[in-house]
């Protein structure tokens, strides 16, 4: 197997573009990365996305990609994993150059989701659910995390504002990334006085509907020193399943698809979680972040709230978490999200992240998920 | 409009609350599936799912999808029924502020939605206070 790089990176302004169509907003953001890497040559396109035919009624986008970006006939292969489609994809590209069936890698992900109504977004987000024993019964994606919510404040005593705290700092953070949907900082109070959406989660707890797309160009390491950037070594890559169901989880309060994704990605990378440096993660809804927190170790399993609480996650924290904003302020297009987080990562390890640089960054973990948490990828990343 | 046939198909679960018990280690699938997720066996004997269980956690739906817009704000849960199993359901017959974690439920057959006035009206599960 060979070792694989990033040398490209791209990412477009994220938020509602209704100028802009599914086919623009995936190529303006493939056109960043090559350039960054300064290179137009691909053997190969991978692109990830949950649901472009509920959302836009397009399917065939390996097609249709490539097309667009003027590419073909260089293959293409979609990669669907609900809202972890992204780092799903970026793991099966991964695969292609590690393999070396390919050199030249993109690996694009990509939503549209203002093309429909929200109870139309709502329900093609809940199709990551099990439809038939979840969705069926007027389940919701934010339903669903609000149970686990409770559990999880029955079970360990978090609290509504540990919950709302997590909005807060990845505002914050967020306020300082120019291509953040939310780029604003807001207040404990704003979310507690927010409009509920699923008791006890309000719209400030929740990630927003986003039109946006996110790139990256992957090659061999051992090329990787002849592009116009600082390379970024993909040094561990983990995935794994849980149930589709929650009411199946051995536990309401643990997300384990994670816990085992991260195992297998630091064990690869050969690292421990002390070793990393930052993490971008899958904070669709603020408890959803306590949870991984908890999943992957940054606390003990029930510590997540408090560790908010005390500044864990900050930036300057012992563990920065979310420096790009996360899903909450930088938006969540659901397939372009696990995207997102390796293009953050590889700009805070090259030192281009501005205002929000974790400072001496040389090692970040990217971890994605889908529905709530049946499917989890994670990546660790080190600079070269 | 979706035929009849993904209605009629999940009767035995929805209707009779039918399970499938595991031959080999008493494992209880519900709904019912062709392999055991614990020890691989694939050979089930029906079992009827418990009517009473407690509530293991609980939210109230303030945002729905778009076949439930109408119906809004509403409260749904996971319980654990008294054979073990855990589903996620409605619960009616009971005010928000009542509902709580470890209250005791009961499984009643109840109409879900109707698809339009020509359509299937679809059945199924909901819990109430027991």
């Amino acid at each position: 197997m060979r070792d694989v790089a990033i040398i490209g990176v791209g990412m477009a302004k994220w938020g509602e573009l209704w100028e802009k169509s599914l086919r623009t907003v995936f190529v303006e953001s493939a056109l960043l990365a090559l350039e960054d890497a300064g290179l137009d040559r691909l053997d190969s396109i991978v692109v990830g996305c949950m649901s472009s035919g509920l959302f836009v009624g397009q399917e065939h986008l390996c097609s249709l990609f490539s097309d667009y970006l003027g590419k073909n006939p260089v293959p293409a292969a979609r990669v669907e994993s609900a809202c972890s489609s992204g780092g799903v994809a970026l793991r099966q590209g991964f695969f292609e150059v590690a393999s070396g069936m390919a050199d030249i890698v993109l690996v694009g992900g990509v939503e549209k989701m203002t093309d429909v109504t929200g109870c139309e977004a709502t329900y093609a987000l809940g199709t990551a659910a099990d439809q038939e024993y979840e969705g069926y019964h007027g389940l919701t994606f934010p339903a669903l995390y609000a149970m686990m919510a409770v559990a999880h404040m029955h079970k360990y005593g978090t609290t509504r504002e540990q919950m709302a705290m997590v909005a807060v700092k990845n505002h914050d953070n967020g306020s300082k990334n120019p291509l953040a949907q939310f780029p604003v900082k807001i207040s404990v109070e704003a979310v507690l006085n927010s409009v509920l959406v699923a008791d006890p989660l309000r719209i400030l707890d929740c990630s927003p509907i986003t039109d946006g797309a996110a790139a990256v160009v992957l090659c061999p390491a051992e090329m990787a020193g002849r592009f116009k950037k600082p390379p970024v070594r993909v040094a561990g890559s983990g995935q794994a399943s849980d149930t589709i169901a929650l009411s199946s989880r051995k536990d309401l309060c643990a997300i384990e698809s994670t816990t085992v994704a991260a195992r297998k990605a630091l064990a690869m990378a050969g690292r421990k979680i002390e070793d990393i440096h930052l993490f971008e993660v899958h904070d669709c809804f603020t408890i959803a972040e306590i949870m991984v927190m908890e999943a992957l170790g940054l606390c003990p399993p029930g510590a997540g709230g408090k560790a908010v609480e005390e500044g864990l996650t900050r930036i300057g924290g012992r563990y920065p978490v979310n420096p790009s904003g996360g899903l909450k302020a930088k938006g969540h297009p659901v397939g372009a999200t696990g995207v997102a987080q390796a293009v953050e990562v590889v700009k805070q390890l090259r030192g281009e992240a501005g205002a929000r640089q974790v400072k001496g960054a040389s090692r970040g973990l990217t971890q994605n998920m889908g529905g709530t948490g049946g499917s989890s990828v994670v990546h660790v990343f080190e600079a070269m | 409009m979706p035929t009849p046939s993904k209605y009629w198909r999940e009767i035995p679960q929805r209707f009779r609350f039918e399970a499938g018990k595991c031959t080999r280690c008493g494992h209880l699938a519900f709904p019912p599936r062709l392999v055991c997720p614990v020890c691989g066996n694939r050979e089930f004997a029906p079992h009827k799912l418990a009517e009473t269980g407690k509530l293991l956690t609980y939210t109230i739906v303030r945002v729905a999808p778009g076949s439930f817009e109408d119906e809004a704000p509403y409260a749904v849960g996971i319980a654990q029924l008294a054979d073990g199993v855990k589903l996620t359901a409605q619960v009616v017959d009971c005010a928000f502020a009542d509902l709580k974690v470890g209250m005791d439920v009961r499984l009643e057959f109840r109409k879900m939605s109707e698809d339009g006035p020509a359509g299937v009206i679809s059945y199924g599960y909901k819990f109430v206070p027991a």
